[in-house]
Parts: C-alpha cells; sequence; structure tokens
C-alpha cells in the first residue's frame, strides 16, 4: 500500500509516495538522498542513523515513514551554518558539535559520526532542559546538567563507535558543552599537540 | 516484511472499534519494538492502527497532597523520567526508566508501549527456531539451549521468557494502575495483574483482550513511594537488558519496618511482586539480614539451569543493596543521591 507523505529534511520540503512498510531511514537515503543518517545495524541497538526529529534526537531505522508525515528532520548535514538561524543551514560555517568532533577526533572511518553528532545535540539540549539520567546522584536537582565525563558517556551509550574513538567523542562532547577540555586537543590551535597538555 | 495498511487513528475509540474489529491489526506507538517485529517477521499483522500522535501524550497531577499521577499512555519516556513530580514522589520509576535503552529510544518510546514490548529471548527474535511464544505448540528452544537471560520464578515447562521493561518493574513496586479502554468502555488493572504468567499460554503476554488500548498509568504518592528505587544488574555499564533489576520502597518507624515494597525484573514472564519477602519484612526490626532471609525465602521456589543459576544470589544480593540503600537514606537523612 502506497501512501502520499510530506518531510521537512534539512529544511527542504519533500513529498513522496511510500510504501507503507518503508523505514524512515530508508525513505531519507533512498528516496530523498539525505545520506548523513546511516544504515548500521538497522536494528536500534547502534544509534548510527539518529537524526533529529521534531528538534529531538530519535533513531529513523525503528520508525516507519508514513508514521512521520509531516514532521520536520534534520540531519547531521542540515547542521551546518547557523544553529541560531535555520535560514543559514547548508551553509559553510559548522555547527559548534561538528566542530568540536573536527577538534578532537571524534571519529576514525566516520561511519557512525552523523549519528555521533546529532546524539551530542540532543544531549546538549536534554542536559539544558535538565533532564537526568542513570549517573544522576540526586534526582531532585533540577535545572542545568553538568555534563561529567560520567555523564556524557552514559548519555551518548546509545552511539556505538566500531573503531572504538570513544575518546576523542568524549573530549568533542565535553568542548561542545562548554566543559574545559581536560584532554586532547586545543582547538585553536587546531594541531595535535599533546605535549603541552600538562602547561594548560 | 509483509505488506501493511496503516492508518492513523482520529481518537482513541475508533482505534479500539478498529483493532477490536480485526484480529490481525495492531496498534502502533512509538514503533521501537514492533517495528523491529515486522523487519524480522516476529510480528505479521495485516493492519496498523497509529495511536502515537492521539493526545494521550501529558501527566496530570492528580487532587490531594500526596501528589497522585495520571500519566497518559503516549508521555515518552524520556519526559516522564523527568518530570519533577516523578523524580520527587516515585522515584523508582524515574530510576528505572532512566536504567531503560538509550536516549534516543527513550524520547521515541512511550508509556503504553514500554508496557507492551516483548520479550527479547533470543529464540523469540529468530523466526527460525521454535518457540512457543511465538509460534504456539512449536517448542521452547530456550530450556536446552543459551539460557543467561532465562526466567528463574514462574517458569512453566512451555516458556522461560523474561519480560523486558525496567519501566514496568519500577510500576510495580509503586501499585500502579493501568488504565485501559475496550469496545466496552474504560477499566482499570492493577500493574500486577497485567502481565501473566507463561502457564500453556506464552503467547499471551498479557490479561489484555484483543483491542483493548492502554490510554494512561496512574500512580498513588505516599511516604513509601517517596522512599523508592531501582538498581539493574546487567552485562554492560549501559544500553544493555537486565540481568535482575530491583525496585524497592521502603519506610521506616525508627527501626521497624512499617511498609515495604519490592519487585524484581529478569526472573520471571512478568514484573515479578515479591510479596512472600514483602510479608518477612513488614513489621520486623530492619537489619541486612532480614531483607537477604526474606529474600531468600521468596526465592525458594526459583528453579535454574546452569546458565542463570547465578540470578538467585544476584537478585538477592540487589535486593539488599536497594534496601541499604532506602534505608541508610531515612537514619541518615544527610547523605543525598538515591542511585
Amino acid at each position: 500500500m502506497d501512501t502520499s507523505i510530506t518531510l521537512t529534511v534539512d529544511g527542504s520540503e519533500h513529498t513522496l509516495d511510500v510504501d507503507t512498510r518503508t523505514t524512515l531511514l530508508d525513505a531519507l537515503r533512498e528516496r530523498i538522498g539525505a545520506t548523513a543518517p546511516k544504515k548500521g545495524c538497522d536494528h536500534g541497538q547502534c544509534g548510527s542513523c539518529t537524526v533529529l526529529l521534531e528538534g529531538r534526537r530519535h533513531l529513523t531505522c525503528l520508525a516507519l515513514a508514513v508514521a512521520h508525515d509531516g514532521d520536520e528532520i534534520v540531519t547531521a548535514a542540515g547542521l551546518t551554518g547557523s544553529a541560531a538561524d535555520p535560514a543559514s543551514r547548508g551553509e559553510d560555517a559548522l555547527h559548534p558539535v561538528q566542530q568540536a568532533f573536527l577538534d578532537h577526533d571524534g571519529y576514525q572511518c566516520g561511519y557512525c559520526t552523523p549519528g555521533q553528532i546529532c546524539s551530542a545535540v540532543g544531549v546538549l539540549d536534554e542536559a539544558k532542559q535538565g533532564h537526568p539520567s542513570h549517573v544522576t546522584d540526586d534526582l531532585e536537582v533540577g535545572g542545568d546538567v553538568e555534563l561529567t565525563d560520567e555523564e556524557i558517556r552514559e548519555r551518548m551509550s546509545g552511539n556505538l563507535c566500531r573503531c572504538g574513538a570513544y575518546v576523542g567523542i568524549l573530549d568533542a562532547v565535553r568542548q561542545a558543552a562548554g566543559q574545559t577540555p581536560g584532554r586532547g586537543v586545543d582547538p585553536a590551535r587546531h594541531t595535535h599537540d599533546h605535549e603541552t597538555e600538562g602547561a594548560r | 516484511m509483509k505488506e501493511l495498511t496503516y492508518v492513523r487513528a482520529d481518537d482513541a475509540a475508533s482505534a479500539v472499534a478498529t483493532v477490536s474489529a480485526d484480529p490481525h491489526a495492531r496498534f502502533l506507538g512509538g514503533g521501537t519494538n514492533l517495528v523491529d517485529h515486522l523487519k524480522l517477521g516476529v510480528a505479521t499483522p495485516s493492519t496498523l492502527v497509529d495511536v502515537s500522535r492521539l493526545p494521550l501524550d501529558t501527566v496530570e497531577v492528580l487532587e490531594g497532597d500526596r501528589g497522585g499521577l495520571r500519566i497518559g499512555a503516549n508521555v515518552r519516556n524520556s519526559d516522564l523520567a523527568a518530570h519533577p513530580v516523578v523524580r520527587s514522589t516515585f522515584p523508582a520509576l524515574s530510576r528505572s526508566l532512566l536504567a531503560g535503552a538509550s536516549g534516543q529510544i527513550r524520547n521515541q518510546a512511550t508509556t503504553g508501549g514500554n508496557l507492551l514490548q516483548r520479550t527479547r529471548c533470543v529464540y523469540f527474535q529468530d523466526v527460525t527456531t521454535p518457540c512457543n511464544k511465538r509460534e504456539p505448540g512449536s517448542g521452547c528452544s530456550a530450556l536446552e539451549g543459551y539460557g543467561r537471560y532465562n526466567a528463574i520464578l514462574g517458569t512453566s515447562a512451555d516458556c522461560v521468557a523474561t519480560h523486558p521493561s525496567d519501566m514496568a518493574v519500577g510500576l510495580a513496586a509503586l501499585d500502579a494502575d493501568v488504565v485501559v479502554l475496550g469496545p466496552d468502555g474504560e477499566r482499570r488493572v492493577p500493574l500486577a495483574d497485567l502481565h501473566r504468567l507463561p502457564g500453556h499460554h506464552p503467547e499471551d503476554d498479557t490479561t489484555l483482550a484483543h483491542g483493548e488500548l492502554i490510554t494512561a498509568v496512574e500512580l498513588r504518592g505516599s511516604e513509601l513511594t517517596r522512599h523508592s528505587t531501582y538498581y539493574k544488574a546487567r552485562d554492560r555499564a549501559s544500553y544493555a537488558f537486565a540481568l535482575v533489576s530491583v525496585a524497592g520502597a521502603l519506610e521506616l518507624d525508627g527501626d521497624v519496618v512499617r511498609d515495604v515494597r519490592i519487585a524484581w525484573g529478569g526472573v520471571a514472564h512478568k514484573p515479578w511482586r515479591a510479596t512472600v519477602a514483602e510479608q518477612a519484612l513488614r513489621g520486623e526490626v530492619y537489619s541486612e539480614d532480614a531483607v537477604r532471609a526474606a529474600a531468600a525465602e521468596e526465592l525458594r521456589a526459583a528453579e535454574t539451569g546452569d546458565d542463570n543459576a547465578f540470578k538467585v544470589a544476584m537478585v538477592r544480593n540487589a535486593t539488599a543493596l536497594v534496601m541499604h540503600q532506602l534505608a541508610s537514606k531515612q537514619q541518615h537523612p544527610q547523605q543525598g543521591g538515591t542511585r
């Protein structure tokens, strides 16, 4: 059974006929050509298909496209440009989370990276809204959550990296969260000068 | 995947009417489990009635000073865990939700769907193997196969699967009620009676009739629910199903147990209310030994195999840990944290 749906993807509206069995991931990649979200496990276990759906991080492999008729989706590719200005999406300026992944080598092969980046954007937003996590010690302390390393690891646990770039990913999210990067690379110099770590 | 018709429900009553009238129709919520089952061939509905956009997405604070809640079935797991009243009055619910799945999945998964998710028994999800739950009468592969996640309480010769939800274990300890809409109107089911033991019909996870729709979950707050928490033991630190889990609530009067709730996950076909252990503790002087003895009494009925015998000691120890956390917080209220 085919159904007509409309999806807004990275600021552009797409109307397409989909078989009701088509996942949102397949609609994005195979029909619309939005290939930033990746098909990893296709069973909700790896997070590589993560996008921002109606502003929140969301898997696309465990969602039927037809169930998301009318929804707005931002992929990792659509974060480029000013985060505060949706009209500038697609322009050259990198989103702070994208820049942080570059600065800290938050990837090796890059396959999981678009999912990691969308997930990290979601983590920052959830922390700002005061959402607790499994490792939050006191549930009754509301407000902005301090993203410690333990909090970042727990909150990013839905995104697997087969290359094991977790140390760089942790540094990248820490930088994007505005916490002092404790180790890793100084983004201003954009070099890999680990020797000077102790001096800072 | 089998061809299927998709319908976006206009209202709860018409969704119930549509599914009730068609034995091959199913409700679709957040889809995190059902869409996977469509791909695996575990679920083969002809029609999906999408109830995820019905306006059942609010948490209502009920009248009275105890902070009761009516949680709409479409409230997402992440939003429920973050709700201020859940955090303050029902911490076991926040903790159990946050112990489950990943951030993405919690944004997608609904309260009703979480309750109705199906076992992650590897044989249930593998259509090439016999499984009485998936195909009644075909046999149980888990009895002689990989058994690390198998149940130890309330099993039958037909099924040793465990219920996978963390949230349901938290709700079981909090004496939640489930509000269900059927063709003949609304009814309330105590959470402890929503899921069933496998017996000869492991294909039925719950006591709901086909076409009945969960519309809400209700909770009543008390001193007991305020002193509640959840502990989950698993094979990795995050994003894994429970080996065992414990939701507990404890109210002390000096050293005496005024009231207590204990529910276990990962040990049975349903969230297991440890009523024998609760009864043994109520009115007694609190001590770790007393908790261990009470848990051991509940576990006397446990049946294990080589792969899952560890669960007996693990759930007893986890229960002692949870009760110790809750007791020390009341005996030494200055120390924060319930994790």
